[in-house]
């Protein structure tokens, strides 16, 4: 598989008066063409960040510390804001955390998706309303929804609608950010599978971020773990969920609830702050298997096997 | 022995004033509603989707609203009169977990001052030393150690901790009934089985529990009997294990097939389409006839239309559809 994206460790910190707070602290990925690739991990451990940091979409006090990302040869962190507005939505679209409630209420729908297509590439009017008017049916809502404003639909389809958005321009790659957090079960079946068919129909490669185990299992193709600002284990749906390797990862699949099983079991202790990780491997304090070097040297992402990637010094020797 | 809490045929409608010159709007949030919950403690599920009317529930049991119809007891006692002569003890007695640790808080004061209020207003202890070990005996039950607790502001923690806080100041008024609505679905997945497990341990020291949510995985976790709601009507209520192995209303079914599973290899086998009845807001309905359910069910016939199906009894579970 060909590598479409890379991303070379990459740091955003954010500005505080207690200093920076480093919340994306070194993280090291590949994406390859047309996979899903999910990214999961608790909250503040830096999944949003990572790709509003490849995105170059962190606002003050935050900034991009260093680290590179690599795309078509390109470090796109060294473009000016001009250059990198042209090719954001364009070949790099992302459906931001909650965008199903920042659709303007007093624009109908329609008017929002052509505003959206005129001002990142040049076309007329009545071309840019039949793309919005396709990329529409392509999530499969009726044509009727374009004539609409966002409050006459419901939470699930306001988010098909930011997903048709960033279908408009076919995109090389998608950034969905939580695309199906805080909607009901159904609804969350149907946009996912939605975002699994874009995959197949347009061939684009989807970064997926979400908090739950259980949305990656069904559509993601890949999986990063992140912890702390880094990323812990990277590896295959069955690898993750077959044999993870990471203590953490093992934990977080422990703690996820389900109608198969009847218990769950949680990480104990509590996430650190990224004001001050924790020294060497920062999920030592909480980690059950902790040896005398993971308080010292934080251990390097290395492969155990084939495309399957761990931090950890348990498998340092190996 | 008498109910803990009962709701007989509650009906709560909303009406909405439009704009000028267009007719009053009637939503009906609630329609015809009745479960009760027994004296030994249990925890209940309330589970729905946005818009079915869990919350409008949940207010009713408080007294935030009143109902438009039909009747809520407590204790064998109606909620009104509760409410008008005892307001105090049904409010240590019945106590509440908002969905949001975030906004629960005044920023500006330290946690333990909402857990000394609490000492304060329900007389709890006699002198301060009491109250104090009030407070670590009631931190101590949610699992938090109250020496790094006590003294932060609510900004220094973590929101499972302050979802956690919420939990011990209910448990230091002991309340009889704890209403949970949504607690965890702003938390965590390895934080959520921490706050559960605290409300089973709740359970064993005599708290029953009327959980509240949208997720069927947790309800399952928790609870011993389930009720499932859609647009304010129950379709389906009875012992947890019952409706989850063997639901019987389209909906529950529905509702089963989409909780995603942590297993890549069983992934969902089939797909959702989408129909027009899902495409606007479900949010209570404007007229009382047929079943709730009639615009997204597969199984529909002509008479779910016009009629409204009765509860029936299958076993230990009880259903309101004509398939049955």
């Amino acid at each position: 598989m060909d590598t479409i994206l890379e991303i070379q460790d990459l740091k955003v910190y954010f500005r505080t008066i207690f200093g920076d707070a480093k919340s994306l602290d070194g993280a090291s990925l590949r994406v390859y063409e047309r996979e899903v690739l999910g990214i999961a991990g608790e909250s503040g451990c830096g999944k949003s960040t990572l790709v509003e940091g490849t995105l170059k979409l962190v606002k003050p006090p935050g900034y991009i510390h260093s680290g590179k990302v690599l795309y078509n040869g390109r470090n796109l962190l060294e473009l000016d804001d001009e250059e990198f507005r042209k090719i954001r939505w364009k070949e790099l679209s992302y459906i931001p955390q909650g965008s199903m409630n920042s659709l303007n209420p007093v624009i109908k729908i329609e008017e929002q998706m052509i505003d959206g297509i005129i001002s990142h590439i040049d076309i007329s009017y009545p071309d840019a309303k039949e793309i919005a008017l396709e990329a529409l049916s392509d999530v499969g809502l009726p044509s009727d929804v374009a004539q609409m404003f966002p409050h006459e639909l419901s939470g699930g389809m306001r988010q098909r609608v930011c997903i048709a958005m960033s279908i408009c321009l076919r995109p090389k790659i998608i950034f969905a950010d939580e695309p199906v957090t805080a909607l009901d079960v159904v609804m969350q079946k149907l946009n996912l599978q939605t975002i699994g068919e874009l995959k197949e129909r347009f061939g684009v490669t989807v970064v997926m971020v979400a908090h739950d185990m259980a949305w990656h299992a069904e559509v993601a193709d890949r999986i990063a773990i992140m912890y702390a600002g880094k990323i812990v284990e990277i590896g295959t749906t069955s690898d993750i969920f077959g044999k993870p390797l990471h203590p953490y990862t093992k934990g977080l699949l422990d703690a996820v609830p389900s109608l198969e099983r009847r218990f769950s079991k949680s990480i104990p202790g509590i996430a650190p702050s990224p004001l001050s990780w924790p020294s060497g491997c920062r999920f030592h304090p909480r980690c059950s298997y902790k040896m005398g070097v993971c308080e010292e040297i934080d251990p390097p992402l290395i492969e155990i096997e084939k495309d399957h990637f761990v931090a950890c010094h348990i498998y340092g020797g190996r | 022995m008498e109910n803990l809490l009962e709701l007989k045929n509650v009906v709560k409608i909303f009406t909405r004033a439009n704009f000028a010159f267009s007719r009053e709007k009637v939503i009906y949030a609630l329609n015809d509603v009745s479960f009760s919950m027994d004296a030994e403690p249990k925890v209940l599920a309330l589970v729905g989707e946005s818009g079915s009317g869990k919350t409008t529930i949940c207010k009713l049991i408080l007294g935030l609203e009143e109902p438009t119809s039909g009747e809520i007891l407590y204790k064998g006692v109606p909620l009104y009169r509760w409410l008008k002569e005892n307001l105090k003890e049904y409010r240590r007695e019945v106590q509440i977990i908002f969905q949001d640790p975030f906004e629960t808080f005044n920023p500006f004061y330290r946690v333990d001052r909402i857990l000394w209020t609490v000492i304060q207003k329900f007389n709890l202890a006699r002198d301060n030393n009491e109250a104090k070990s009030k407070i670590e005996e009631g931190l101590e039950a949610v699992g938090l150690r109250a020496r790094e607790i006590l003294g932060r502001y609510p900004h220094q923690l973590s929101g499972g901790e302050r979802q956690r806080f919420m939990l011990a100041r209910a448990y230091i008024l002991r309340p009889k009934l704890l209403v949970a609505d949504e607690p965890v679905s702003m938390l965590d997945a390895s934080l959520r089985a921490v706050f559960l497990d605290h409300l089973k341990e709740f359970k064993r020291n005599g708290i029953s529990c009327l959980y509240i949510t949208h997720d069927l995985n947790t309800a399952y976790y928790i609870s011993d009997y389930i009720l499932i709601i859609y647009a304010g009507k129950i379709l389906e209520r009875g012992p947890v294990e019952g409706v989850i192995r063997n639901p019987l209303h389209p909906y529950t079914k529905m509702l089963i097939n989409s909780i995603p599973i942590p297993d890549p290899n069983k992934k969902w086998s089939d797909k959702v389409n989408i129909d027009i009845a899902q495409l606007q807001k479900v949010s209570g309905r404007e007229t009382v006839d047929g079943c709730v359910f009639y615009n997204r069910c597969d199984y529909a016939m002509e008479r779910c239309k016009d009629n409204i199906p009765p509860m029936k009894r299958v076993g230990e579970q009880e259903v309101s559809c004509f398939l049955y």
